[in-house]
This record gives C-alpha cells, sequence and structure tokens, in this order.
C-alpha cells in the first residue's frame, strides 16, 4: 500500500510541477499576481509531494519490502539500517529520485529567499525550474519507476552491491547531487534574464551564493568519491579519468569558471554574455553528465546497451533543455552589452585567463570523454582514451592557470597595479622555487624538471595566498568573507596541487606473491605477511591478513587487509588496508590465494597523497565561507538601488 | 533579424553533439553476431519444465517458424520482457519455446503461473548444457529459427515490441502462421 | 587600446589558445588510443602487433589456470567463435570469474599469446550470467556512484 501511494505521490508532484510551470511562467508574461502567488504555492507542494514519495520508497527500504523490484533488487535482510536508507539511492530508479527530491528543495529554498526578486523574473526562475522537475518527473513514470512490483515477492533481497556499503559511498550521491541540481539554480536566473533580455549587476550578486553553494557541494561530492575509489576499489589510484567521473568533474569546471566570471560581472558588469553561457554551461554538463550515465551510452561502448528508451527520453528533454537554452542565448545574447575599458594586468584580466584556461580544461575532458563515441559513429574503431592522455593534457591548461592565479589574486579592479605587493610577489615566487627544489633533493633525490615545477606552483600559490590576510593585518584592513573565502579555496588549489606533484611523480605500486613470514620491500620500507585469519562480520565472512611494515628494521605500523564475501553471494571484495601518514600513505590490498600458502598482496607507498583531499576540503570551505558574505545577505537594499540605476536599456 | 555567429556557434556546437548521440544510441552494441546465423540450430531434447516425464526439443517445432527464449527467474532482463513475450504469444505468428536456464524448477513454474506463459513448451536446462551448445553467456537471449531449421536472428538482451517489429517480423515470411 | 580592441585581442588569445590545445590534443592521441579488439578480430590479424590494445570477451570455463605460489595466470578469452590465451602476472579484479566478461590490456607475443599488464572485470545489469545476478553492478567507481 505504501509504494502505491509513493507512486501517487510522485504523480502528484508532476501535476504540482506543470502547475508550478504553467503559473510561474504564464503569471510572469501576463503580469497577473495571483498566477505568481498559485506558482509559489505549487512549490511547495511539489517539495511535498517528492518528499512524500522518496518517504515512502525509504519506508520500503527499512521495512525490507521485497515486493518492491527496486527493494528486491537492492537490498537483503541482512543489510544494517544505514545502508538500507543508502540504498535508496543505491540504483537508477531511486538515484533519479533523489535527484527530483534536491531539485525540489533547491527550487524551494530559492522560492523562500526570493521575495526581494521583482514578481515577473521570481515566476520565470519557479518556472524554469518546474520545467526540468516535470522532466525527471516524467522520465521516473514513464521508465524508471521504483515503486514498481515485483510479482511473485522476492522471498530474499540481491543485495546492495557491497561496493556501496560503505560510508564515503552512501553520502556521496546526495552531496553530488545537490551539486549538480544546484546549478539549476544559476540556470533559471540566466534563462529568465535571457527571457527578460536585460541583465544588472543585482542579477550576479544574487547568482553568486547560489553557484557557490551548489559548487561546494560538487566539490565535496568529487572529493568523496575520489577517496572512496582509493580505498575501496582496491586499487590505490585516487583518480581515473572515468567516464562517470568526468561527468561530474566537466560541471565542476564550468561552475569554477562561472564562479569567477560571475565576480567581473558583478563588480564591473563585464562579462555579461559570456557568464550567462557559462551558467546555461554549468547546468547543461551536469545534464548531460546523467544522460552519459543513466543512457549507457559510454559505459557500455564495450558492454551492452542498458535501456536505450532510457536514453532517448533523456537525450530528447537534453535537447529540450539545452537547445531551448542556447538558442535562446543566441538570440538574447547580442543586446547585452558590457563596456568597460579595462588595462591589460587588471583583476578582470587575469579573470578573463582563468575562464579561458578553465573552458580549455573542460574542452579537452570533454573531448576525451566523448572521443570514443565519435570513433564509434564514425565507423573508425573502438577505442577508449587512456588515463596518461588526460594526465598528459589536463597540465596544459592547468600549469598557466596555477602559475598566473598567484599574480591575479593581488591585482586591483581596472587599473591593475600590483603596486607594493610586487616586491613580495617576487619573494614569494623565489620562496617557492627554493622550496621545491629543496623538497625534491631533501626527500626524494629527485629534481626532475616537471616536479619540481609542480611543487613550486604548489608553493607560489599558498604562499601568494598567504600574502593576503598578512597584508591586511598588517595595514589594519577587515578582511571580508568573500575575500577570506578566495584565499582559503586558492591556499586548498596550491594544496591539492601539492598532493598531486607528490603522488604522481613517486608513487610506487607492486603485486606480490606472499607466504606467512615472507618479506617484499617497496618504497624503502619492509612489508612482512605474518598471519592470516578468518573474520565474521554482521553480513560477510572474510580472510584478514597481518602484514607488518617495518623501515631500517624499526617497526612502523600493521596493515590489515581483508578479502571478504558477502552473505548474499555474489563477488568477493577486496579491503584495503592503509596506513595514513602526513608525508606518505601505505597501502596493501589482498588479492587471492595462489596455493602453496602464498596469496597475492598489492603494495603501494603513496607519498602526500592525503593533501588531494585537504585541499578538496579547503577548497570547500573557501566556497562556504564565501557564501555568507554579508554582502549578499543585505542585497535586498542593495538591489533596491543599483538593480534600477544598471538595469536601464 | 541578425544572429551574430559568436552567439550562436554553443547552439551549433551542441547540435552536433546531439547528432553524435543519437547515432551512439543508435548503434547497438548488444549487437554481437553469433556464429551459429544461418547455421542448422544445434539439436536438443530436454525434460520439460512443467513434466519431467515429457522431453521438450529442437525438433518439435520443425517445419516453420519459431523462438526460442532463453530466461531465468534470477534474471531481471526476463521480468522486463516478460508482457513483451505474452504479446508476442498473443499475437501468434511464431510459437515460443523456452529454455529455461540454470534456474530452478519450483520457482519457474511459480514464475510462469503468476506472470502468465507464453511458450508453448519450456524445455529445461539446469546444467546449462544446451545453453552451451547454443552459444549463450547471458539471459535473456531470443532466437529466430526458420522453417528449414535455420537460426535467423539472435536477440541478446531484454526483447521489446519495438524490436520485435524492426528486426523480427521483417524476417518472417509474409503472411506466415497469420491469424 | 580601445577597448573593443582589447576584446578583439582577449578573444583571438581564446581562440589561439583553445586551438594550440586541441592540436596538441590531437597530436596525443596518437600514443595514448587504447584500441579494442575482440578474439575474432586478434586473430584476423587486424590488431596491431606491436603496440598495446585491449581485448575483451568471456572467459571461457575451465580455463583459467595458475602457477601455484606465484601470481602467474593464463586464461582464455572468447567471442565464441575464436579464443585468444591471455598470460598476466598480478591481481586479478573482485568481478574476475570464468564465464565473466573481461577486458585486459597488453599486447600479443611472438606466440600467438596476449600478455596482458593490465584485466578489468564487468558485467551488466540487465544480462547477465547466472553467477553475477546476485550483484549488479560494473565496478567502475562512479557507476556506483550513482
Amino acid at each position: 500500500m505504501i509504494p502505491e501511494l509513493g507512486h501517487f505521490a510522485l504523480i502528484v508532484a508532476l501535476l504540482l510541477s506543470i502547475a508550478q510551470a504553467v503559473f510561474g511562467l504564464g503569471g510572469a508574461a501576463r503580469a497577473n499576481g495571483a498566477w505568481l502567488a498559485a506558482a509559489r504555492s505549487a512549490v511547495v507542494g511539489q517539495f511535498v509531494f517528492v518528499a512524500l514519495a522518496f518517504a515512502a520508497l525509504s519506508w520500503a527500504f527499512v521495512e525490507r519490502d521485497f515486493s518492491v523490484l527496486y527493494v528486491a533488487t537492492n537490498s537483503h535482510s541482512e543489510l544494517p539500517l544505514f545502508y538500507r536508507i543508502a540504498a535508496v539511492w543505491g540504483a537508477h530508479e531511486g538515484s533519479l529520485l533523489l535527484w527530483a527530491l534536491c531539485l525540489a528543495g533547491w527550487t524551494l529554498a530559492v522560492t523562500a529567499a526570493s521575495s526581494s526578486l521583482e514578481g515577473p523574473f521570481r515566476g520565470r526562475v519557479i518556472g524554469i525550474l518546474a520545467l526540468i522537475s516535470i522532466g525527471f518527473q516524467l522520465f521516473m513514470l514513464a521508465t524508471s519507476n521504483p515503486f514498481e512490483r515485483l510479482v511473485p515477492a522476492a522471498v530474499e533481497g540481491r543485495d546492495l552491491n557491497p561496493l556501496l556499503q560503505d560510508f564515503a559511498l552512501a553520502v556521496h550521491p546526495p552531496i553530488l547531487y545537490l551539486g549538480y541540481v544546484g546549478f539549476a539554480v544559476a540556470f533559471a536566473f540566466a534563462y529568465a534574464t535571457l527571457l527578460e533580455g536585460r541583465l544588472d549587476a543585482a542579477w550576479a550578486r544574487w547568482t553568486r551564493p547560489w553557484t557557490l553553494a551548489a559548487w561546494l557541494f560538487l566539490t565535496v561530492g568529487i572529493a568523496l568519491g575520489s577517496w572512496w575509489a582509493y580505498y575501496e576499489l582496491g586499487w590505490g589510484g585516487w583518480w581515473f579519468w572515468d567516464p562517470v567521473e568526468n561527468a561530474s568533474f566537466m560541471p565542476w569546471l564550468a561552475g569554477t569558471a562561472l564562479i569567477h566570471s560571475l565576480a567581473v560581472t558583478e563588480k564591473r558588469g563585464l562579462f555579461k554574455s559570456w557568464t550567462l553561457l557559462l551558467a546555461v554551461t554549468a547546468f547543461s554538463l551536469s545534464l548531460l553528465g546523467t544522460f552519459l550515465v543513466r543512457s549507457g551510452i559510454l559505459i557500455s561502448v564495450h558492454a551492452f546497451a542498458t535501456d536505450p528508451a532510457r536514453g532517448a527520453f533523456i537525450l530528447a528533454f537534453l535537447s529540450a533543455v539545452i537547445g531551448g537554452a542556447l538558442l535562446l542565448y543566441a538570440w538574447r545574447a547580442p543586446r547585452l552589452k558590457s563596456s568597460a575599458a579595462f588595462e591589460m594586468t587588471s583583476r578582470e584580466s587575469f579573470l578573463l585567463a582563468n575562464n579561458a584556461l578553465l573552458v580549455a580544461a573542460l574542452c579537452l575532458v570533454l573531448l576525451g570523454t566523448l572521443y570514443p563515441l565519435f570513433m564509434d559513429a564514425l565507423e573508425l574503431g573502438k577505442v577508449t582514451v587512456g588515463p596518461p592522455w588526460f594526465n598528459l593534457m589536463f597540465l596544459v591548461p592547468m600549469l598557466p592557470l596555477a602559475a598566473l592565479l598567484g599574480v591575479g589574486m593581488h591585482a586591483a579592479w581596472k587599473r591593475g597595479l600590483l603596486g607594493t605587493m610586487k616586491a613580495r610577489l617576487w619573494i614569494a615566487a623565489v620562496a617557492a622555487l627554493a622550496g621545491a627544489i629543496l623538497i625534491g633533493a631533501a626527500a626524494y633525490a629527485d629534481l626532475r624538471p616537471m616536479t619540481t615545477l609542480g611543487f613550486a606552483l604548489a608553493l607560489w600559490v599558498m604562499l601568494s595566498s598567504l600574502l593576503i590576510p598578512v597584508a591586511r593585518i598588517r595595514a589594519r584592513q577587515t578582511l571580508p568573507a568573500a575575500t577570506l573565502g578566495m584565499v582559503v579555496a586558492h591556499f586548498g588549489f596550491g594544496l591539492a596541487t601539492f598532493g598531486i606533484t607528490g603522488v604522481q611523480s613517486f608513487k610506487i605500486e607492486k603485486d606480490f606473491a606472499l607466504g606467512i613470514g615472507d618479506t617484499a620491500s617497496l618504497g624503502g620500507y619492509d612489508f612482512r605477511l605474518t598471519a592470516l585469519r578468518d573474520v565474521q562480520g554482521p553480513n560477510f565472512a572474510g580472510v584478514e591478513a597481518d602484514i607488518v611494515v617495518s623501515r631500517d628494521a624499526e617497526r612502523v605500523t600493521v596493515l590489515r587487509p581483508q578479502k571478504r564475501a558477502y552473505n548474499s553471494g555474489g563477488n568477493p571484495m577486496t579491503e584495503a588496508g592503509i596506513e595514513v601518514g602526513p608525508a606518505r600513505d601505505l597501502f596493501a590490498a589482498l588479492g587471492d590465494d595462489l596455493g602453496q600458502g602464498r596469496w597475492s598482496v598489492r603494495l603501494q607507498y603513496k607519498p602526500l597523497i592525503r593533501y588531494i583531499w585537504l585541499g578538496a576540503i579547503f577548497i570547500a570551505l573557501g566556497g562556504a565561507i564565501a557564501a555568507f558574505d554579508r554582502r549578499y545577505r543585505f542585497r535586498a537594499q542593495a538591489q533596491a538601488t543599483e538593480g534600477t540605476a544598471v538595469a536601464a536599456p | 533579424m541578425k544572429l551574430p555567429l559568436r552567439f550562436l556557434a554553443p547552439a551549433l556546437a551542441f547540435a552536433v553533439l546531439v547528432g553524435f548521440f543519437i547515432a551512439g544510441l543508435k548503434r547497438d552494441p548488444g549487437e554481437i553476431p553469433s556464429p551459429l546465423i544461418d547455421k542448422p540450430v544445434p539439436a536438443f531434447s530436454l525434460e520439460s519444465l512443467g513434466d519431467p516425464a515429457w522431453r521438450v526439443g529442437s525438433a518439435d517445432l520443425a517445419g516453420r517458424p519459431w523462438l526460442l527464449n532463453v530466461w531465468a527467474t534470477w534474471c531481471a532482463g526476463c521480468r522486463q520482457e516478460h508482457d513483451a513475450l505474452m504479446s508476442i504469444a498473443r499475437e501468434g505468428r511464431v510459437p515460443i519455446m523456452g529454455l529455461n536456464w540454470r534456474d530452478d524448477r519450483t520457482l519457474a513454474l511459480r514464475w510462469l503461473a503468476q506472470l502468465g506463459n507464453p511458450y508453448v513448451s519450456v524445455a529445461f536446462d539446469p546444467e546449462g548444457r544446451v545453453a552451451i551448445d547454443w552459444g549463450v553467456y547471458g539471459a535473456p537471449e531470443t532466437f529466430l529459427i526458420d522453417a528449414t531449421g535455420r537460426v535467423v536472428k539472435k536477440h541478446i538482451g531484454p526483447i521489446n515490441l519495438d524490436v520485435w517489429q524492426r528486426e523480427f517480423l521483417p524476417l518472417l515470411p509474409a503472411g506466415e502462421g497469420g491469424p | 587600446m580601445t577597448p573593443r580592441r582589447k576584446r578583439l585581442l582577449a578573444v583571438i588569445a581564446i581562440v589561439a589558445g583553445v586551438g594550440a590545445a586541441t592540436a596538441l590534443a590531437m597530436f596525443a592521441f596518437r600514443d595514448n588510443l587504447l584500441y579494442f579488439y575482440n578474439p575474432s578480430q586478434v586473430l584476423a590479424g587486424d590488431a596491431p602487433s606491436g603496440r598495446t590494445f585491449r581485448i575483451g570477451g568471456m572467459v571461457t570455463q575451465g580455463s583459467v589456470q595458475r602457477t601455484p605460489g606465484t601470481l602467474e595466470v593464463r586464461f582464455v578469452v572468447t567471442d565464441f567463435r575464436h579464443s585468444v590465451p591471455v598470460r598476466y602476472e598480478g591481481l586479478l579484479p573482485d568481478l574476475f570469474r570464468e564465464g565473466q566478461g573481461v577486458i585486459a590490456h597488453g599486447r600479443l607475443n611472438g606466440g600467438g599469446d596476449f600478455v596482458a599488464d593490465e584485466v578489468l572485470a564487468k558485467h551488466d545489469e540487465n544480462y547477465m550470467p547466472p553467477e553475477v545476478a546476485e550483484s549488479l553492478h560494473p565496478p567502475t567507481p562512479a557507476q556506483a556512484a550513482e
């Protein structure tokens, strides 16, 4: 009964979304206040009913209702409660429902916080968000109903994929989706602006905190995914350039560019049409990512198609939303004039370079991701673009980006005199280079040009970021939240660069066949297998190894990797044993019983890898600090004065 | 209305992309040519699913076109294609023989009792011997055999009415087995 | 400089930058593309002999042989028309099984064996051998992330 209520709630939500679209867009077109109010009520209703549908599905999981096909396929009676809830978004249908819930949530938040906006504009934003909701809810009801019954009901569920039975991965999708879907707000703002054909500083000020919020969720989501892949997949890699990873990384790159370009549009009224295009692009790439993953168009180049009907539906939806926005852009954007002069070394120039480089990086990732599709469609063979290509190509825009970042942060708007900062920046640059050489020589006895360059750029970005608060404090100036956020995020970028350079330059990984008492050496450490024992978990049984790690005959730690078999059957799972340290991770994964008392073991030495995720935390934290800048909260008054002044055609 | 090209460029680039996506969706990556195509069917004779005393074999339907559908209760795709099989059976142009593969007899019979039985007969292959002869390496798979006993078509993955109409029906002689 | 000229310069710089990056990208493709072949194509001589590529198919039942106590493993990959023997030394992925889909990356040696340096296992949601009916998802991190 409850699943049927959930299904019904989803249908009601769809009807409310349609009402929200009609009253929002119609009310704006006819300047009808009653319609606009009705659209706002529909927003609340839509959220309530999507939440009800979500609650119904969660109930089915918590209560182990295996008469629901989706539950029977993705849960198991022994699955702990936490993972039964996480299993709600463990596969296709439920994750779509989560998508819809996130969208309804963002729409509600925007509606609640937008009372200071002009009625028609607000109505358009609500209406456009409703169009996206309609698409997703239709998609679910037509092709991917999570409430479909299983007749006969299964006696036992087929269990949640053991790979997903993990904390980081349980919380990863909701956070990632909040990021993906959050870009819908910026998209709706851009679309509404294009419909109205005018853009003012208030628009950029309005869009900034929403974009920052979505972007920071996306940052955390991507970092969680990377961290999970590192310790759970058993390969010890932290980024694979897998199409699905790229699908989340591309909107992030576009969002990063958008945040920077919004700053220019807000402060200087420049790059207007460019900013709008980025806002459309960021969300388009979120949708594109969903399409690529859901249609199986890329994943299954070497496998079997999933469901072509699903792929066709998303493609039609995608074309309507993105195609419509881009055509509207082509029609209306030429009317938006940005005319203001700026010097070559002004902050505007640096942000322009930032945007160009980020978009170049984005295009490269897009090209690499879709290249197999192009080749296949043109009958040029079945290919995969390997990580080496991405690793190499990504450096091309990223190295100048890091180098320019250190200077650009200090450039002033419009005129761009570095002034007293010039001398300090020179000192920072020299210090960064010296530091990089020192680290390379002292810690790794290795001064390869690329490694040294990587360390130098990382230190340069970090030092240069720190110059801002230092200078402000010396001059007894305040540090606005937006500036502090920028400093923290850029410092995080430096940290991540530091970690990436370290791990890519000095990582060592090797497979060994070890029996009890055998020792393998790697990266200056000795790994000795001392024991193998059986272990029993709540819903799995497995084998655990004790690997004693020592350096110069001094014991460092004991790694305890496991090989698990889940009671629900299916494939074995590798749980890596990892020793975390500020200078390096030591990583051991247990393979198979090779016979003669030996097991295959993969050992890895991963220097500085922690700084990648630490950097990501800083980046997200910076975004959070900036999103809470007071200027955004007191926008109501500001807009009343500025908006009218700038908006005049 | 004059549209400056540089503002139209994103829309054009997107249109090209969509073109590739459509091409990509149309290319069915599941299309693996079967070595059996245009070869005589691998003969078999197995216990019937419903009655172990009864034999079901490849010769039963010889002399007319028929379908062999490989299925099992553990297979999610089989559940998905079941309604389509029911319609094909109702249409009555070709009889469908089931090959129940590596399954449990009780579960399989319950499945047919509850979901309906589209098959004229079901061969029971718990060890998967016949499936190997037919080159089956997953379920569901559907084979079309013509009146001369040759395999003319193999479909991998769940079948639906669209695939049935586009890829199977044209291979049937016009009017054959019509109502 | 007038704002207009500066904008033009900026646009030219962007176009040039993107163009150069694209040219470099296409150039880098040549060395980093991984071609994919099935065993029939390999035996027909379509696959390059000097460089690495990917081979995909099913692991033949009963073909997996280990040298006890070592990392050496041999198995046969088939597309049900032709088969290619594969040699590998290292850890096999969790999803690797006989009768399962597999993709191996490596090169052909002179004796007709495929020497792999990486082995990936994968399977599909709606179409699968009975062994994997219970565990439903391909092993990519992000697929799981959905």
